[in-house]
């Protein structure tokens, strides 16, 4: 916006006599662009790029390592291919299984638990809040690692710990389901928590301090006092959430091992679309998963914000 | 583009390097991966001594990167280097798209070296055009690697594991209950060798000849049993190659054979199970099968800036003879040239095996495998059969049901 303006500031007066205008002002109304033209030539070659040319790859068939000038237009076929591949359609059920059994918990954590650190913790309460942020800025590589050891069949601490027989806790479709959601769950705990805790900062103290004097307890002020002033955060916190998880890659591609059997059980979606392009070398139906996936995206957005986004916006303008 | 006139721009481009080699020296680029890639390192000193004018770059990525790396690379049309080292995984994706150098016709003379390798290595190297796109670096004769120790505490012996597959389950369930110890990690391994058995030279895995999908035979169908039944029987661990448990498996006597390709022996040695050494010996697949697993190659693709140079690199790499057995004691490839399989080091016993001359075996088992042609889709088809695999081990999947299923998902991935 500001860009938009600074011209204004250099143009004539009205009232100046008209003349061409000399070579330096010329330049000086051009350097907001040339200022800003970083952001837009990387944008244009790293996102608006890719964006129009995935949708020109989804209708056309193409192999890739054939080179650009093996595509050829073959409408919407790939749309057809993905929506009737069965693993696709698991792929989506399994996408939306992560994101409720990794989604919900982490709200229903965080809420609580940055309420308790805001009213409770002084001193120690950077290095908690810390703490738990650490796994959001934590390579996935690292976490690959210790997960896959933590969680090993055979000599993880996770069974060694648990009364029975072994459970395979990666190599098992159901258990690796678990795995990956708690996993996910474990790493954006502390992403939540800090929102949330950023969002009761700015609640009033005088709030608190009134319903403290009409006899509420820590519980009724969370319920009664806190959360209905969180909404509009609520709804941002549950919108990230959501877009995040419906996108989820990396935690299931690093914990699981690329040969299992199990894959077509616990991938996502965008796992299923990277292993069909660079796997089976067919990017046009990739390309075509994942527009499907952004109209699945979008769809849930939308619904979010109908079911949740109105109240919020409302709650903020009482 | 008319064949002569692309020979034509493809002889100019030599004449231009050939021109320019005296005048500059030329940079070759080699993508490679490990183990590989310490092969190219360790010929580079003989190399540069025969070639003062050209010089190699070697790029090493990981596995799965550097495959990765060549498809986006192939794909664009830049980042390409000279020499491509392929595995042969990924040979067939790439062999059929047509981003790789046909080896086999002027100017270059690939097809002329035929029966200089190991017979089926250039069926495997041929696309369907009938054009060779690669040499063979290395091959992997498969052979089933077993613990002696182990076997005598169970009052086992080799026959027992050769003789049949019904025999071979019976001696694992024998060493279960005598040792503790497991007699294969995966009975996915014996999926892999079944599904094999048989093949004829020319017959494909999955595909025939005219695509038909082929994961409703006998073949399947007896490689799901026998794999059903061995975990029924409890002799597997239920770890997949290449994870820690599978290695951790190999470090605790806990696993008692591996079928896989000769190079095994190598890794077991040097990091897998170096404690174990000696306690291992080698002998051929169990019910009588011929069978390869992996393999290297070195390709040339079309848009390589040095032709001229990368093919006389890759002919050194694969047609001396030098150069083949110093791969072959830097990472224990086995070598793909007949010249190498010749010489006296594959008389030579070896300690890690207990003394076993195992590398003529390994040699007689590379005459007899067959040469079957590769397909785009075998990789797919790979994890199609993987999956169902999986249901029929682990949710109780009916075989007949699994395998029509993974005919249909075959075929509706390979439409085209």
């Amino acid at each position: 916006m500001h860009a938009m303006s600074t011209p204004e500031l250099t143009r004539p007066a009205a009232g100046a006599p008209a003349r061409a205008p000399s070579r330096r002002t010329r330049l000086r109304r051009l350097a907001p662009y040339f200022f800003i033209a970083p952001f837009f030539v990387l944008f244009g070659v790293f996102g608006l790029f890719p964006l129009l040319f995935s949708i020109w790859l989804s209708l056309n068939q193409w192999d890739a390592a054939e080179g650009l000038g093996a595509m050829h237009f073959v409408g919407l076929e790939n749309y057809w291919v993905a929506l009737t591949d069965p693993w696709f359609r698991e792929s989506l059920w399994n996408t939306f299984w992560y994101a409720v059994a990794s989604g919900v918990p982490q709200h229903l954590v965080a809420l609580p638990l940055a309420f308790f650190i805001h009213r409770t913790l002084r001193r120690s309460r950077n290095f908690v809040v810390g703490a738990y942020f650490v796994p959001y800025v934590t390579s996935s590589v690292a976490i690959a690692l210790i997960f896959t050891t933590l969680f090993s069949k055979d000599f993880g601490v996770v069974n060694a710990i648990l009364p029975g027989p072994p459970i395979d806790w990666i190599g098992d479709a159901f258990w690796a389901r678990v795995t990956v959601a708690f996993v996910v769950f474990w790493r954006y705990l502390g992403w939540n928590m800090v929102l949330y805790l950023s969002a009761l900062q700015t609640i009033p103290h005088d709030l608190y301090e009134a319903a403290t004097l009409d006899g509420a307890s820590l519980w009724k002020q969370f319920r009664h006092v806190a959360l209905p002033l969180l909404r509009p955060m609520i709804f941002l916190a549950v919108t990230l959430t959501l877009i995040g998880n419906l996108q989820l890659f990396e935690e299931p591609f690093i914990l699981i091992p690329p040969e299992s059997g199990a894959m077509p059980h616990v991938q996502t979606t965008a796992v299923f679309m990277y292993r069909m392009a660079f796997g089976d070398g067919d990017f046009g139906t990739a390309s075509a998963v994942s527009w499907l996936l952004f109209l699945v995206i979008a769809a849930l957005t939308w619904g979010n914000a109908k079911l949740f986004g109105k109240e919020a916006q409302s709650d903020v303008a009482r | 583009m008319s064949k002569i006139l692309r020979a034509i721009t493809v002889a100019a481009t030599f004449a231009v390097a050939l021109a320019t080699a005296h005048a500059a020296p030329v940079t070759i680029t080699v993508a490679t991966f490990p183990d590989l890639d310490r092969a190219a390192k360790a010929a580079l000193p003989r190399w540069n001594a025969a070639h003062p004018d050209v010089s190699v770059k070697i790029v090493s990525l990981q596995y799965a990167d550097h495959h990765t790396a060549m498809t986006t690379a192939l794909a664009t049309g830049s980042g390409l280097p000279d020499v491509m080292a392929v595995d042969l995984r990924f040979l067939g994706k790439f062999a059929q798209a047509g981003g790789l150098e046909d080896l086999g016709h002027a100017p270059y003379d690939g097809l002329a070296y035929a029966d200089r390798f190991a017979r089926y290595t250039f069926p495997q190297a041929t696309n369907a055009k009938g054009q060779l796109v690669a040499l063979p670096a290395d091959i992997g004769p498969g052979t089933l690697l077993y613990r002696t120790d182990l076997l005598a505490r169970a009052g086992l012996a080799e026959a027992d594991l050769t003789r049949s597959w019904e025999s071979f389950i019976a001696a694992g369930v024998k060493l279960r209950q005598a040792t503790g110890a497991y007699l294969i990690a995966d009975s996915a391994d014996i999926r892999d060798i079944v599904m094999r058995a048989g093949l004829a030279d020319g017959e494909g895995i999955y595909f025939d000849r005219d695509g038909k999908v082929l994961v409703e035979s006998p073949r399947f169908v007896r490689a799901f049993e026998l794999g059903r039944a061995a975990h029924r029987a409890g002799i597997d661990l239920g770890t997949t190659a290449w994870t820690n448990e599978w290695v951790a498996g190999f470090r605790a006597d806990r696993i008692a054979s591996q079928a896989m390709g000769a190079w095994l022996a190598g890794h077991l040695k040097n990091w897998l199970a170096p404690d174990s050494a000696g306690k291992w010996r080698s002998t051929t697949l169990p019910g009588g099968t011929w069978a390869s697993y992996g393999g290297s190659f070195y390709a040339i693709p079309r848009k390589a800036a040095h032709k001229a140079e990368a093919w006389d690199f890759i002919r050194f790499m694969t047609l001396e003879r030098d150069t083949q057995l110093q791969a072959l004691r830097v990472l224990d490839s086995f070598p793909s040239l007949l010249a190498a399989q010749e010489d006296p080091v594959m008389d030579e016993p070896i300690a890690f095996l207990g003394g076993q001359r195992a590398r003529q075996l390994w040699r007689e088992i590379a005459r007899n495998v067959p040469a079957i042609p590769v397909n785009k889709f075998d990789a797919m088809a790979t994890e199609v059969i993987r999956a169902e695999y999986d249901d029929v081990i682990n949710r109780g999947k009916d075989i007949a049901t699994a395998l029509a299923e993974a005919r249909v998902l075959i075929e509706h991935r390979a439409r085209r």
